[in-house]
């Protein structure tokens, strides 16, 4: 208030900062916009003396197995975040009612499974000995559908911007409490699902860790399982440039930017839509840090 | 349930009954919750009674019940091997680095982010500084293999290179990988606490900085005496939650930015990249569950004792 305009050391420190977070995307995309050839010859450079847009053509050649990735993600995104936001508000709003006789009781089970795992072991025996879901979608789907975490923010929503008296007087009026949850409940929590809602996208999205434990199915590999196999594996590489191969004229196959490309090709979407984004994820570091 | 039923067909009698009409009466919340209690027991409660694998030696042939009980010699070999006093060491070092730095730079950033005047300018900010946070580990992995691909990686190329240093094989050399991992965690990670910390900061009471003004105080005097000690609890309490968390290492970076390679174990092997392998690469299910185990008791522990030190400096920020 006392000066209108930012201190310029701080402006140039910030810059730098941004910079810093955004010249490794540079970098990738560089990557996968260069000659082959000049590549192999001076390196990964930030501005490679030679462009090439071979690597997007060998992908579109061999999109299928893109696009099967990009579908697998994205349903098991669309899914997981619809029945995990109706699973957690569910679960809440019982725990957000003073009069529930079992509150307390629900508080602490919730609260155990914050506080003590049985690891990676038991973890990975209950899916794939008891529930038997290996290899199949729902592997990648069920482990990320509750938190507790959430569930508490949730609550903490429901008890703190829902007058106790509007849920007293609907039901006097005769709604259940189905009819409360969904009618009055579920409209005014809005903001709260958006920004619960963005946080399981974004996990769901960028989950690679069950498909590494649970998928051997090529055809069920998610965006982010395919990523990973192209960078540790060359040869899983090489399969995926030799499929285009036979129908693109070009010599040497270009290893580097194709593999570069497909990190872009799983930016872009994310990156376009960040900027909408970026003000509900914000929003919900904020809900978040209101109860630690 | 079957006592609901005995009060349905007596009613009249006064009876131990009530509680169950009690709950009887909010059958739909249960029903609402009964999901996710569900999905917890599925998910959290069945892998936590799976903690006695950890004193079996695990057969599949003869199935998880059959298999012998061994008492603690999966605790021993994996203490014989070495290994575990490794991978402690490491889970912890690199946590602890973790945490003291990213607080550290996230206050900073925090303070500079709060001054800027300009909203554009500010939301531009903010929105670079949290952008990394968004992308998945997996993504992170092929920045990281940009800048260090011993052949062709901007690194060797062009900064050692020019120099006349000889290019490094980073994904051999355990040596730098502290520092590698340090940068890329804290690249990953410190832009998402600073908006935590900004949060924190705009919500300080502006009548504060007014009559702070009104007194003289310069900008500096404002941020050392007004912002940071207002935001101290918050920075407190995130430590002390870390803290809680000091035993679980974050798989995706150890796994990832590495590319799972082998020959840079002695400094990138932490508990959960250990149990990790151990479980699906040599199928020692002995090492992975006992690791699993220690990880999960010395975890909950921290936790149990955080919680009681955060309680000690304010109560309504424990976690229970």
């Amino acid at each position: 208030m006392n000066q209108k305009r930012t201190n310029p050391i701080i402006v140039v420190v910030l810059t730098l900062f941004s910079l810093a977070c955004l010249i490794p995307f540079w970098l990738v995309f560089m990557i996968s916009v260069a000659d082959e050839n000049w590549v192999t010859a001076h390196g990964y450079s930030f501005w490679p003396g030679k462009f090439s847009l071979v690597a997007y053509q060998y992908l579109i050649e061999d999109a299928e197995k893109i696009l099967r990735a990009y579908g697998v993600s994205a349903l098991v995104t669309v899914i997981g975040v619809v029945v995990s936001l109706f699973v957690t508000s569910a679960m809440a709003y019982a725990l957000s009612r003073k009069e529930f006789p079992l509150r307390g009781a629900l508080s602490f089970y919730i609260l155990i499974t914050m506080l003590f795992s049985g690891g990676l072991l038991p973890w990975y025996l209950v899916y794939t000995r008891f529930l038997h879901v290996q290899d199949t979608l729902l592997a990648l789907i069920i482990p990320g559908l509750i938190g507790g975490f959430n569930v508490i923010i949730m609550r903490t929503f429901f008890t703190n911007s829902i007058p106790p008296s509007l849920i007293d007087s609907s039901q006097i009026d005769g709604a259940g409490e189905f009819r409360t949850y969904f009618s009055i409940i579920l409209p005014l929590s809005l903001p709260v699902m958006a920004t619960i809602g963005l946080f399981t996208t974004v996990s769901y999205w960028n989950d690679w860790f069950t498909s590494l434990v649970f998928i051997q199915n090529e055809k069920l590999f998610s965006l982010q399982y395919l990523l990973t196999k192209t960078l540790m594996n060359a040869s899983f590489l090489q399969t995926i440039a030799n499929k285009a191969y036979s129908s693109t004229a070009q010599v040497t196959t270009p290893l580097e930017s194709i593999r570069m490309a497909m990190a872009m090709i799983a930016i872009g979407p994310l990156v376009l839509v960040f900027p909408f984004l970026q003000k509900y994820f914000v929003r919900g570091l904020t809900v978040g840090a209101v109860k630690g | 349930m079957a006592s609901e039923k005995v009060f349905i067909t007596q009613p009249g009698i006064s009876q131990p009954n009530t509680k169950w009409r009690h709950f009887w009466k909010y059958r739909a919340l249960i029903i609402l919750a009964m999901p996710g209690i569900l999905l917890m027991l599925i998910n959290n409660y069945l892998p936590m009674f799976g903690i006695f694998l950890a004193f079996k030696d695990l057969n599949y042939t003869d199935g998880i019940w059959k298999s012998k009980w061994i008492g603690l010699d999966n605790f021993k070999f994996l203490f014989a091997s070495n290994d575990a006093w490794l991978i402690i060491k490491n889970t912890l070092l690199y946590n602890i680095s973790f945490l003291l730095i990213n607080t550290i730079l996230a206050v900073m950033l925090a303070l500079l982010l709060n001054e800027v005047k300009n909203k554009f300018a500010s939301k531009f900010f903010q929105s670079t500084v949290i952008l990394p946070n968004f992308i998945s580990m997996v993504i992170v992995g092929y920045i990281v293999y940009g800048f260090l691909n011993p052949e062709l990686g901007f690194i060797n190329k062009f900064i050692l290179e020019p120099f006349g240093i000889d290019p490094k094989n980073w994904y051999a050399e355990a040596q730098h990988w502290p520092y590698i991992l340090t940068i890329v965690n804290t690249w990953k990670n410190v832009g998402y606490a600073a908006v935590v910390y900004l949060a924190a900061i705009v919500g300080i009471d502006s009548e504060y900085y007014e009559a702070a003004v009104i007194d003289g105080a310069s900008r500096w005097k404002q941020m050392t005496k007004i912002t940071i000690p207002l935001i101290a609890p918050i920075i407190i309490i995130m430590t002390l939650l870390a803290i809680g968390r000091i035993f679980n290492a974050d798989f995706g970076l150890f796994y990832q930015a590495t590319m799972a390679s082998g020959m840079i174990k002695e400094t990138t092997e932490v508990i959960d990249t250990y149990v990790y392998s151990a479980l699906m690469v040599t199928g020692d299910t002995g090492l992975a569950s006992s690791a699993g185990l220690l990880q999960s008791v010395v975890g909950f522990t921290l936790v149990v004792t955080v919680n009681l030190i955060v309680r000690k400096f304010s109560r309504e920020n424990a976690l229970f």
